[in-house]
C-alpha cells in the first residue's frame, strides 16, 4: 500500500503537542498530547469541567491554545487554519443552528460555507440526510424540531463536506434511546473512512463505538489505552475512570 | 484563485444574512415605516411646493422641485435610518455569540474578516433596497416636470455611505455583547452622540463638528460630493470594519 503517493493525507490526522490553555489565572488544560490515526474512533472522557470542551475547541481553531501545537493532516492549524479547518467537521456542544431557517437551507449554508461543490450540494444534501434520518424533514424549521433532531441537524452539519476528523462533542445528549442507538451506528460508520473524537460521559458509549479512550481530569490527560487492550487485560472501564477522576473529591475541588 | 474563494465566501455569509433578515418580520416592517415617513414627507413638500410655484417664480435663481422636495425627503430618511440602524445591527455578531452559531463560522475554512465583509455586504444590500425605495419615489417627480438628477444621485450616494457608516459602527458594538439589546442601545447612544457633537460645538468651530456623521451627509445632501466628506465617511467604515475583525480573533485569543 503506497498509500504516501495515492494520498497525501498521512496515516497521522490530528496530532496534537503540549496543548495548554489559560482562562486568567485558571488553568483548563495543562500539556496535553493527542494523536489521532485515520479510521479511529476516540473516546475522550472525564468529569464536568475536566477540560473536554476546552481541548475540542482548541483542535478546531475555536480557541487558540495558550501553548503548544496542532497538526491537522500535517498542516499547522495555527499557522494556516483556513487550510487545515478544511479537513475538520465540528459539532460543538451546543449545536450551532440558526433556528429561523429551514433544515434545508441551513445544510445548504453549512455546505457552501465548507466549499463544497455547487454542483453537488443538492447530491451532498440528500445524502447527508439520509445518513443522520432527516430526509423528511427537511423543509421544516429547525426551531421546531425537538432536541433530539435539531442535535442530529447538528451532526449533519458536521459532515456534509466529508472531513477526514469529525470531532462530536457529547453527541448523544438530549436523544432518546433509538436515536442513541441510531447514532452510535452511524458514528461507528464514519470511524471507518475517517477519525472521530468524541466527547461523552456514558461509558458504554464509549465501549460500543470507541477504538481507543482518553480520560481527562483537571485538564490533565490520566489515561490513554486502546479498548482491545482494556478488554485483554479484564480491566473495567468503570473502574478506572472512577480511580482517576474521584481524586477531585480528595484535592478538595 | 484565493481572491475568488475569499469572495465566495463573503457573498455566502452575505446570504445568509439577507436571509435571516428576511425571514424575520423586522426588516419589511422597517421598509413599510421608512417608506411610510418618506412618502408622507414627499407630499407634504408636494404641497407646499405647488402652493409656493407661484411666487418663486419671481425669484431671479429659483430652486427647483428636487431642492424643495426631495432633499427634505433624504434629510429625514438619514435621521430614520440613525433611528433603526441600531436595531439591525444589533443581532449580527451578537446573536451569534448568543446561540453558539460563531462556532460554526469559526470552525469554517474562512477567514474573520470575510465574516465580518459578509455580513456587512449583507445589511449593505439591505440598505441598498431601502435607498433605491427612496430614489424611486423621488423619480416619480419626473411624471410632473424636469429634476435635477444630480442632486437625486448626490443624495443617494450619501445616503448609503451614511448607512454604511451606521452598519460598521453597529457591527462592531454587536461583536462586543451577547445582548442584543445592550448592542442596540450602545449603537443607537454612539450614533446620537456623533450626531449632537455638531449641535454641542456649534459656535467653535473645532475639531469635535468633523466627527459628526450628520454634517458630512449635509453636503451630500446639497448636492455637494466633498471630497473631505467622502474620505472621513470611508475610514471611519474601514476603521471600525477592522475593529471588528480584530475583536473576533481577540476573541479566540483569550476568550
Amino acid at each position: 500500500m503506497s498509500t504516501l503517493v495515492n494520498d497525501s493525507i498521512p496515516n497521522v490526522t490530528i496530532s496534537a503537542h503540549n496543548l495548554s490553555r489559560r482562562f486568567g489565572n485558571h488553568i483548563a488544560v495543562r500539556r496535553v498530547d493527542l494523536e489521532l490515526k485515520r479510521g479511529e474512533v476516540l473516546g475522550l472522557l472525564g468529569p464536568n469541567g475536566a477540560g473536554k470542551s476546552t481541548t475540542m475547541q482548541m483542535l478546531t481553531g475555536n480557541l487558540a491554545p495558550t501553548s503548544g501545537s496542532v497538526q491537522i493532516c500535517g498542516i499547522d492549524l495555527l499557522k494556516n487554519p483556513r487550510k487545515a479547518k478544511r479537513y475538520i467537521g465540528y459539532l460543538p456542544e451546543n449545536p450551532p443552528l440558526y433556528k429561523e431557517l429551514t433544515v434545508d437551507e441551513y445544510l445548504r449554508f453549512a455546505a457552501r460555507l465548507h466549499n463544497v461543490d455547487l454542483s453537488r450540494i443538492d447530491f451532498v444534501l440528500t445524502e447527508v440526510k439520509q445518513r443522520c434520518g432527516l430526509s423528511d424533514i427537511g423543509q421544516r424549521l429547525i426551531s421546531a424540531l425537538s432536541k433530539g433532531y435539531q442535535q442530529r441537524v447538528g451532526v449533519a452539519q458536521a459532515i456534509i463536506h466529508q472531513p477526514e476528523i469529525i470531532i462530536l462533542d457529547e453527541p448523544s445528549v438530549g436523544l432518546d434511546p433509538n436515536q442513541i442507538r441510531e447514532i452510535r451506528t452511524l458514528i461507528r460508520e464514519l470511524g471507518k473512512s475517517c477519525s472521530v473524537i468524541l466527547s461523552t460521559h456514558i461509558l458504554p458509549e464509549v465501549e460500543s463505538v470507541c477504538d481507543r479512550v482518553q480520560i481527562m481530569n483537571q485538564g490533565v490527560m490520566v489515561f490513554s489505552a486502546a479498548l482491545t487492550e482494556l478488554k485483554q487485560k479484564g480491566l473495567s472501564l468503570e473502574r478506572i475512570f472512577e480511580q482517576l477522576t474521584l481524586k477531585n473529591a480528595n484535592t478538595g475541588n | 484563485m484565493q481572491i475568488l474563494e475569499i469572495n465566495k465566501m463573503i457573498l455566502t455569509i452575505a446570504r445568509k444574512e439577507l436571509k435571516l433578515l428576511f425571514v424575520s418580520p423586522l426588516a419589511w416592517t422597517f421598509l413599510a415605516l421608512i417608506q411610510l415617513i418618506l412618502t408622507w414627507v414627499f407630499l407634504g413638500r408636494l404641497d407646499a411646493f405647488l402652493e409656493l410655484q407661484a411666487q418663486l417664480m419671481q425669484i431671479a435663481n429659483p430652486p427647483g422641485a428636487t431642492e424643495v422636495i426631495i432633499v427634505p425627503v433624504f434629510a429625514v430618511a438619514s435621521i430614520v435610518l440613525l433611528m433603526t440602524t441600531p436595531l439591525l445591527t444589533m443581532r449580527l455578531m451578537a446573536e451569534e455569540w448568543r446561540n453558539h452559531t460563531m462556532a460554526l463560522l469559526i470552525s469554517a475554512p474562512i477567514s474573520m474578516t470575510a465574516i465580518v465583509l459578509g455580513k456587512f455586504l449583507g445589511l449593505m444590500v439591505f440598505f441598498l433596497l431601502a435607498t433605491l425605495l427612496a430614489v424611486v419615489l423621488s423619480l416619480s417627480l419626473l411624471v410632473g416636470g424636469a429634476m435635477d438628477l444630480g442632486l437625486l444621485v448626490s443624495n443617494a450616494i450619501g445616503l448609503l455611505l451614511l448607512a454604511a457608516c451606521f452598519v460598521s459602527i453597529g457591527l462592531y458594538i454587536s461583536s462586543l455583547t451577547s445582548h442584543p439589546a445592550i448592542a442596540a442601545l450602545g449603537t443607537l447612544g454612539i450614533l446620537l452622540a456623533l450626531w449632537i457633537a455638531d449641535i454641542v460645538v456649534s459656535d467653535v468651530s473645532g475639531v469635535i463638528q468633523n466627527f459628526s456623521l450628520l454634517r458630512h451627509y449635509e453636503n451630500f445632501n446639497r448636492g455637494l460630493i466633498d471630497s473631505f466628506s467622502f474620505a472621513f465617511f470611508t475610514l471611519f467604515i474601514v476603521t471600525f470594519l477592522i475593529l471588528t475583525v480584530r475583536r473576533l480573533d481577540g476573541e479566540r485569543l483569550h476568550g
